[in-house]
């Protein structure tokens, strides 16, 4: 077999040897910004929502205290994860549990750990902002029916702040499906690992990274405008059906619209 | 006594250095339409709020059925369920459809199954003229729509008394009618309501019960006929006199 020699034929002939070895890279990269995003949202949200309970002086000193224990604990956490390098708190948790816990954790529960973690830290004050951002009113409206806190965040806070963070959140995955590249300094086997090893191994280097580049934006593209579609489903239906068919069925006694809907 | 629902006893309220509330002292009886009636700034929507605890009153206190409300603070979610309240800017949740707003009280918090609250939901929605439109959100509908659908989301609970906060004044004149209508008809089944208001005909002629507030002080109180016709106090004359001249 001849060695290739125009740009062209270098790409197919590292797409043809190592391709599959880049795309095992890059579905590792996916899966772990994808389930550390889903992840750190979660752990936003309860940080979040933990960080705006409202404090009340006639509240139990008991509540109060615990209160504000945690809420010094997880400002800590958000600002030395805000406040570090994703590389470098890689490298410190892989490394400081093998040394100090003896835990040898297995390459890609490492990395969801720490993606999550970092991603949970930047999301709590998304959602902090997206909780403020609702209109008060729709917590006294909650309020005046009787809800309480919990059952006001759950039911109407939350779902709205959440869909005013959506964009947001896709940054995230973005920023995550990019900076996941970082993990190669624990071993952690994604698309940029894989990358180096090609080039490294051929010694293609602007050949391996052209690719490189492509599967990277590929994902991201993919789940930019994934994320529009969804947007736009949870604002729901521009339009909604009159249901005066109901009105008359309902006052003459008759099976109401909806359940025969749902039949 | 006992069919006295809401007592206020010299309630006072300061937001820091500022009393808005000097000393309130007044009775809603069962089946009562109380009008309150007063400038801007003179402590009604104040005195509303703090009947509902959304404000927690600085002294006094409120008895609901001769129990008082701030002494029985772990509960203040379950005294709201018979306390229904309807706000200047409806407060409609946005996430939801007209019908879901109405379901979800007595759903979540009544705990009641779904045929039940779907039922309760549906009969007051069409109370309030708003059956067509169920499937709509929010911020689908008109001021006056939105405001009738607050009302059917506050009747769903069922509550003792009702709370309405300047409940017209942030519509277009020509809403303002079907919000009032709707009003007028549950004065006429026998609700119990306090209605903070600045449409002086509307209490005039729905009201068996009118409060004029200045300054943080209840100034005068009595049938409707006593206010508007014949008012005792000069301070009462010159507020209805600018109000009525337009």
């Amino acid at each position: 077999m001849s060695a290739p020699t125009t740009f062209i034929e270098r790409i197919v002939f590292i797409l043809e040897n190592r391709g599959m070895s880049m795309l095992q890279g890059a579905g590792n990269t996916l899966l772990i910004a994808f389930v550390s995003t889903v992840i750190g949202c979660i752990i936003g949200f309860i940080v979040g929502i933990i960080m705006t309970i409202p404090l009340d002086k006639r509240d139990n000193i008991f509540k109060r205290i615990i209160l504000r224990v945690v809420r010094l604990i997880l400002h800590v956490y958000i600002e030395v994860f805000r406040g570090t390098p994703m590389m470098v708190q890689a490298m410190f948790i892989y490394y400081g549990s093998i040394m100090v816990f003896n835990i040898h954790m297995p390459f890609m529960i490492a990395a969801f750990f720490i993606v999550s973690i970092n991603t949970g830290a930047y999301m709590a004050e998304t959602v902090r902002g997206g909780i403020l951002s609702i209109d008060p009113g729709q917590s006294e409206g909650a309020k005046a029916i009787g809800m309480t806190h919990v059952q006001s965040m759950t039911y109407v806070i939350s779902p709205q702040a959440l869909r005013n963070i959506m964009p947001q959140i896709g940054n995230n995955l973005i920023i995550n499906i990019k900076d996941t590249c970082v993990l190669s300094v624990i071993s952690v086997v994604e698309l940029m690992f894989a990358s180096r090893a090609v080039a490294g191994a051929y010694l293609m280097y602007f050949e391996t990274y052209t690719i490189t580049m492509v599967m990277y934006l590929a994902m991201t593209l993919f789940f930019s405008r994934l994320l529009r579609y969804f947007e736009k489903k949870m604002d729901g239906n521009k339009s909604y059906d009159l249901a005066t068919h109901d009105t008359l069925a309902h006052t003459s006694g008759m099976v109401s619209y909806r359940e025969e809907k749902r039949q | 006594m006992s069919d006295n629902i809401i007592e206020v006893r010299s309630l006072v309220k300061t937001f820091g250095g500022n009393e808005v509330l000097k000393g309130v002292d007044f009775t809603v009886r069962k089946g009562d339409v109380t009008c309150i009636i007063g400038a801007s700034g003179s402590g009604k929507s104040t005195l509303l709020r703090c009947i509902n605890m959304l404000e927690t009153p600085t002294g006094g206190e409120i008895l609901f059925h001769g129990e008082d409300i701030m002494q029985r603070k772990s509960s203040v979610p379950e005294y709201r369920t018979r306390v229904g309240m309807v706000f200047q800017n409806f407060n409609l949740f946005y996430n939801m459809t007209a019908l879901k707003n109405c379901m979800v009280g007595t759903r979540k918090v009544l705990k009641k199954d779904k045929a039940t609250s779907l039922k309760i939901a549906l009969d007051y929605l069409e109370k309030v003229g708003m059956s067509p439109f169920i499937n709509a959100r929010p911020r689908q509908l008109s001021g006056g729509q939105q405001q009738r659908v607050a009302i059917a989301r506050a009747l769903a609970m069922e509550p003792e008394v009702l709370l309405f906060d300047e409940p017209t004044s942030a519509l277009d004149p020509q809403m303002v009618g079907e919000v009032l209508a709707v009003i007028r008809k549950l004065a006429d089944e026998g609700w119990t309501m306090i209605i903070v208001t600045h449409e002086m005909a509307f209490a005039r002629d729905v009201s068996n019960h009118v409060v004029y507030m200045q300054d943080g002080i209840i100034c005068e109180e009595g049938t409707p006929e006593q206010i508007f016709q014949n008012p005792q106090k000069q301070e009462t004359k010159e507020f209805l006199a600018r109000f009525m001249a337009g």
